[in-house]
């Protein structure tokens, strides 16, 4: 295991300083496979340019997802809540635009960003020093009640029948928002672009190392003396502001926003897209997403019982036969084969 | 009676009500977390299975309505224990995670094919004269069904009480509770003892599914939507405790129902301000080890 190996070597000795410091570099390096989502991304433009408001959802969604993975993936925290930050997120553009008349979108993003993470400090403060059921109740009752919250001044925030016909200004005051969503489309994929090299950045710097350190062996870093708390706390105050940012971009490109966004449902889906994927390893987002997501729309076109159903043998599979998701499957694969090509 | 009284005396009545049905629905679901740390998702879809087959025995065969809940809390603990053997036990070393979305998914299923079945309305179930209405108790009246539920759930916590406390299988559930490896390695067959529990605690959900059907409603998005409040329940009495479930049923089914009473806008709000407050404080529940 990566994060071991580091922890094992002897850090006084110079060499091994030398050796762990390389090995973190090179793990940043980017790999030739890691274009082909966003290759993928561009296709998709100019294969699908009816399907753009589809495509934007995905977007959305997969930003939700990487989040998520974060904390998740690279932390191990379960949590059963993240609709919250969707929520605050989606919310605080909307309030902008709806009480103070705020429609620059872009600086929308940023005090979303700033809402929720401010959010997500305050409650990872409480919250993260439970574990296991604890936490997943501590966030899962959070998230509701914020939704209650909303409902008891749906004066303010439109309760479940939403807040509709936001319009924001054109981005950068220039492009206009087009009927199939193609602005919509690039905006989203640029903050996407922007968003995932930062988390790329952060699981591959010695901070997302210590962060797989705790998911791996909480005791043994407390035990090197690493921050235990500080760190979570620090990683759930990001996680938290790109769920934001994600919870924004879908208020904005959908000009409309309603309590569901905290809806438990949200945040088990974003979990299970995540899940299917394949947690911690970034791209198990984009994967869980894009099937989740198309398989969804694909068949709930026969039916939404026949689409559920599915959902659920898929997870029932899923955790049988492909725990570590999809990506995960594709990595036992390549490494059968290339043992077979050895032998 | 004077106005507030009246208003107490309902409180405490309708919310006694509904803690007991909190109680028989979320005991099965506290025991077995506590006995294997297994978190069974899917529990408030053996509680949906054991209303439909009540729905199905009333309303398509003609059974009364009292023979119908023995049968189905018998039947939905019998066919729980094969997914038990089948699906659960692969799961008992894996992640919380693994659990969590193998069970999840589960219901999801139990909720489409019931949804393909019985259609997404609420069902209702005929009920026997004796328990329409009202009864009268001297200084007012109470509607008898949920008088009903009072005493069928005060009942089983004496009975559970007593298994749990003065037989032998009560002794060795504690035991593993507290320690199974310990128990294990004096002899008590853990692996039987949960697939036990697991029967009898997805029985006990199946009779809370159809007592709730008049109380609640039923529909197929029963067995997640509830759900919630079973996981509370069991995380705020403590995993594994009796007590702990019965105090929590109780604190929760009654702030519940008196928050709906007094303050209708704010809905669900109390329950899960309570939860947050409760596990703040003791982050093992009411009885749970820390």
């Amino acid at each position: 295991m990566a994060a071991s190996d580091i922890m094992n070597a002897p850090t006084a000795s110079e060499s091994a300083r030398e050796r762990a410091a390389q090995y973190i570099v090179s793990r940043h390096r980017f790999r030739p496979t890691e274009a082909l989502p966003w290759l993928f991304a561009i296709a998709a433009y100019f294969i699908f340019p009816d399907r753009m408001t589809f495509a934007n959802q995905v977007a959305i969604m997969i930003m939700f997802a990487l989040s998520l993975d974060l904390i998740l993936g690279y932390a191990g925290i379960v949590t059963l809540g993240h609709a919250a930050f969707f929520g605050i997120g989606a919310y605080t553009v909307a309030l902008m635009l709806a009480r103070f008349g705020w429609t620059e979108p872009i600086s929308g993003l940023f005090a979303a960003a700033i809402v929720t993470g401010f959010f997500g400090f305050i409650l990872g403060w409480f919250t993260l020093r439970y574990r296991g059921l604890t936490l997943i109740m501590l966030t899962l009752a959070t998230a509701i009640m914020l939704q209650e919250t909303g409902n008891l001044r749906s004066d303010i925030s439109g309760g479940y029948d939403g807040l509709p016909g936001l319009t924001f200004k054109p981005l950068f005051g220039v492009f206009n928002y087009d009927l199939y969503g193609h602005v919509y489309y690039l905006y989203t994929m640029a903050v996407l672009v922007v968003v995932f090299f930062l988390v790329r950045r952060i699981v591959y710097s010695p901070f997302g190392q210590a962060l797989t350190g705790i998911r791996e062996n909480v005791r043994r870093m407390h035990a090197v003396g690493s921050p235990v708390h500080r760190r979570l706390v620090t990683v759930y105050t990001i996680s938290a502001a790109i769920a934001g940012v994600a919870g924004a971009l879908f208020t904005q490109t959908n000009a409309y926003v309603t309590l569901t966004v905290f809806d438990f449902d949200n945040s088990a889906k974003v979990m299970v897209m995540l899940i299917l994927g394949g947690t911690g390893r970034l791209y198990g987002a984009f994967i869980g997403a894009i099937i989740y997501l198309v398989l969804e729309d694909g068949l709930s076109k026969f039916s939404p019982t026949f689409w559920q159903f599915g959902i659920g043998l898929l997870l029932v599979l899923a955790v049988l036969f492909a725990p570590r998701g999809v990506l995960g499957l594709f990595e036992n694969a390549a490494a059968y084969l290339s043992k077979r090509f050895k032998s | 009676m004077p106005q507030y009284a009246n208003i107490a005396v309902s409180i405490l009545f309708d919310g006694l009500a509904y803690a007991m049905f909190l109680f028989i629905t979320s005991v099965g679901l506290s025991v077995t977390m506590g006995l294997m740390n297994f978190v069974n998702l899917a529990h408030g879809a053996f509680a949906m299975a054991g209303g439909y087959l009540v729905v199905s025995l009333t309303r398509s065969l003609g059974v009364p309505f009292i023979p119908s809940l023995i049968v189905a809390s018998v039947v939905v603990g019998a066919v729980s224990v094969v997914f038990e053997r089948v699906l659960y036990r692969r799961l008992y070393r894996a992640t919380d995670l693994e659990q969590v979305l193998l069970t999840i998914g589960l219901a999801f299923m139990a909720i489409a094919t019931y949804t393909y079945f019985y259609g997404p309305i609420p069902k209702s179930v005929p009920l026997p004269r004796w328990l329409e209405g009202d009864v009268n108790l001297g200084f007012r009246t109470f509607p008898s069904y949920r008088a009903f539920l009072i005493v069928v759930g005060l009942f089983l916590v004496a009975v559970l009480w007593y298994g749990f406390e003065r037989t032998n299988i009560g002794a060795k559930i504690r035991a593993a509770v507290d320690n199974r490896r310990m128990a294990q390695s004096v002899g008590i067959n853990v692996d039987r003892l949960f697939t036990l529990t697991f029967a009898l605690g997805s029985g006990l959900a199946a009779l809370g599914g159809g007592l709730a059907i008049q109380l609640l409603g039923l529909n197929p998005s029963f067995a997640v939507i509830y759900l919630v409040l079973f996981l509370i329940v069991v995380a705020v009495g403590g995993l594994g405790s009796l007590k702990g479930t019965l105090l929590a049923a109780l604190v929760l089914g009654i702030c519940d129902t008196a928050g709906k009473y007094l303050f209708a806008d704010a809905g669900g709000f109390f329950i899960y301000a309570i939860t947050v407050l409760v596990l703040l404080v003791k982050p093992a529940g009411f009885y749970g080890r820390e």
